[in-house]
């Protein structure tokens, strides 16, 4: 219990420090909001009001302050570009990148557990260094280059789904899940093949251990040590990277969803950093690096409930 | 039996690092045509003797703009390497070396700064600076301090503890001296192997930006630049996206075999 608490500080603390680095960031460099929004051709005093009505003149903490209170109850501020509250803008698409990341998250699981175990049982065996040269050129993709290769093969050569036929959850549920497949396989494939790799020699490390050894010579079968034994301390290494993995799909589907035209945050985000549309770049940046900190609090906690040791340590 | 084994990721690795070198070295001096010259009369033409990669749909030959390209992801990947690696490397020796609170706050910082994707960092800094080659090279240095700070702080603390250091210490050498001269050789082993990794995450993201249109601009070729364009004519002329394609793996694999088997051959 006190180390629930004592993470659920750090992550308050870590949330802070994240939200005003960027806050800061986004205040100071891009220049003087205002006049930006006014355009060149405003008075001084107009400029200057509206500085007022932005509270612009007001020190960059209490700044902070009123914008942090306003982003949790859930006012994001209005877009430059569109004149639309950023809530609004981002309420549809939030649901289609988290779905994008559900399922190539799910993808990875179910290929890379059962292939990572496979080819550490078979260690040196022919599949095993077959799957291992592919594992490596896998993991040198880029997402979208995977992308296109896999619309202009599956797409426009074996026609097994349009490439730009986006279907919105709302119209056709099972058409919109079937589109993302392509766009998951993509973004799931380059770290399905990382998370192959780490899971393969770490069970290879793990038997070679006395208590591998042990377990065998009480005959037990290879099957019950595997997975009585082995894979709950084989999986403890693992489990951070896959709790990275969820941040790395979330930023690549930034990508890929440029690349199957697929209006999530991504492409909102990418538009917006061209048109230098602050307070949308701010809000989607803030809103992943959130969720990405509370993913690793998640993954934390789930730590030392497999590994106690972890707990007394801290 | 282990040690025998020839350390096959370290060769074919040197061999395809060494092969896109040469390919973008003689783009530097020659390309078969002007990387930037448009012909009507080759729009997509398909690659042959005259065009040996083909042409996109502006007419222009693409093996001199890949040739090119390759030479702009590259300057981008070894600025950030050096930026970025240099800078972390020095704050990795002195965190490591010296300790203290600035050793404690510096690493928690780094914590919280690693656990975030680097594509998403680098957005982040694009988001900020704007957009521009010279923008993605500073943001993506900064993304990756932490990384070689954090490895190389590793090295400092066990290096540190070492015979060697404490005799030179008492033999009157100087700090900076048993850093630099004393103690960086013997972390260079994961130091480059660092390196290769921090240029094969360099590639993929600046090829990701840029085909996301806000990393390298235009005249500047760009291979993934070059990508996103051939998207729409996909189905006609698939060599505008295979040329630029292969290129890219093949940095971003030749790379990654070499980081590996820079490990393998330090022992770890």
């Amino acid at each position: 219990m006190k180390y629930v608490i004592k993470k659920t500080g750090t992550l308050i603390i870590t949330l802070l420090i994240v939200s005003f680095l960027s806050f800061f960031a986004f205040s100071v460099i891009p220049g003087d909001a205002a006049r930006s929004k006014l355009g060149t051709e405003a008075t001084e005093e107009q400029v200057e009001a509206l500085q007022k009505e932005m509270g612009l003149d007001k020190p960059i903490v209490v700044q902070y302050g009123i914008w942090l209170k306003n982003f949790v109850t859930g006012d994001m501020g209005e877009s430059y570009s569109y004149s639309m509250p950023v809530d609004q803008m981002l309420k549809e698409k939030i649901p289609v990148t988290i779905t994008i990341t559900l399922m190539a998250f799910l993808m990875i699981l179910a290929l890379s557990v059962p292939l990572g175990i496979f080819t550490a049982q078979h260690e040196g065996g022919w599949l095993d260094r077959i799957l291992m040269v592919l594992n490596q050129v896998a993991m040198s993709v880029p997402g979208f280059l995977l992308g296109i290769v896999i619309t202009y093969v599956f797409g426009l050569v074996l026609k097994w789904f349009t490439p730009g036929a986006y279907v919105a959850a709302s119209e056709d549920f099972a058409g919109f899940l079937g589109y993302l497949i392509a766009p998951c396989v993509a973004i799931a494939l380059p770290r399905c093949a990382m998370g192959v790799k780490m899971l393969r020699s770490s069970v290879i490390s793990q038997m070679e251990a006395d208590y591998v050894r042990t377990a065998l010579a009480r005959g037990n079968t290879k099957n019950r040590v595997m997975y009585h034994h082995v894979l709950k301390n084989a999986l403890i290494p693992v489990l951070t990277f896959w709790g990275m993995t969820i941040a790395d799909i979330i930023a690549n589907s930034m990508i890929i969803e440029q690349v199957f035209t697929i209006p999530g945050m991504g492409s909102l985000l990418i538009s917006s950093i061209s048109n230098r549309d602050y307070p949308v770049v701010l809000g989607i940046i803030v809103l992943i690096a959130a969720l990405v900190v509370v993913i690793n609090f998640i993954v934390d906690l789930l730590y030392s409930r497999i590994d106690p040791r972890i707990r007394i340590r801290e | 039996m282990k040690k025998k084994q020839k350390n096959y990721n370290l060769i074919l690795g040197i061999f395809i690092a060494l092969f896109m070198l040469l390919f973008l070295l003689a783009g530097l001096f020659y390309t078969p045509y002007d990387p930037d010259a448009m012909n009507g009369a080759a729009k997509f033409a398909a690659p042959g003797t005259e065009h040996l990669f083909g042409c996109d749909h502006f007419g222009r030959d693409i093996l001199s703009r890949v040739m090119k390209g390759t030479g702009t992801t590259f300057f981008v990947a070894v600025s950030t390497v050096v930026l970025g690696g240099g800078i972390g490397i020095l704050v990795g020796a002195f965190t490591g070396y010296f300790g203290g609170w600035v050793d404690e706050v510096l690493m928690r910082f780094n914590d919280v700064v690693f656990s975030f994707p680097h594509i998403l960092l680098a957005l982040v800094f694009i988001g900020v600076l704007g957009p521009g080659k010279y923008n993605v090279i500073l943001a993506l240095s900064v993304v990756f301090i932490p990384s070689f700070a954090r490895i190389t702080r590793g090295e400092f603390l066990a290096q540190k503890e070492m015979d060697y250091v404490k005799s030179a210490r008492l033999m009157g050498v100087s700090h900076l001296r048993i850093m630099f001269v004393h103690i960086f050789p013997n972390t260079l082993p994961s130091v480059l192997s660092m390196a290769a990794i921090g240029f094969n995450n360099a590639v993929l993201a600046e090829a990701g930006m840029s085909y996301l249109g806000i990393g390298v601009q235009p005249p500047d070729a760009s291979l993934g630049r070059m990508l996103s364009e051939s998207q729409t004519y996909l189905m006609s002329a698939p060599w505008c996206a295979i040329f630029p394609g292969l290129c890219i793996l093949l940095l971003a694999l030749g790379f990654s075999l070499l980081s590996d088997g820079l490990l393998k051959k330090g022992g770890k």
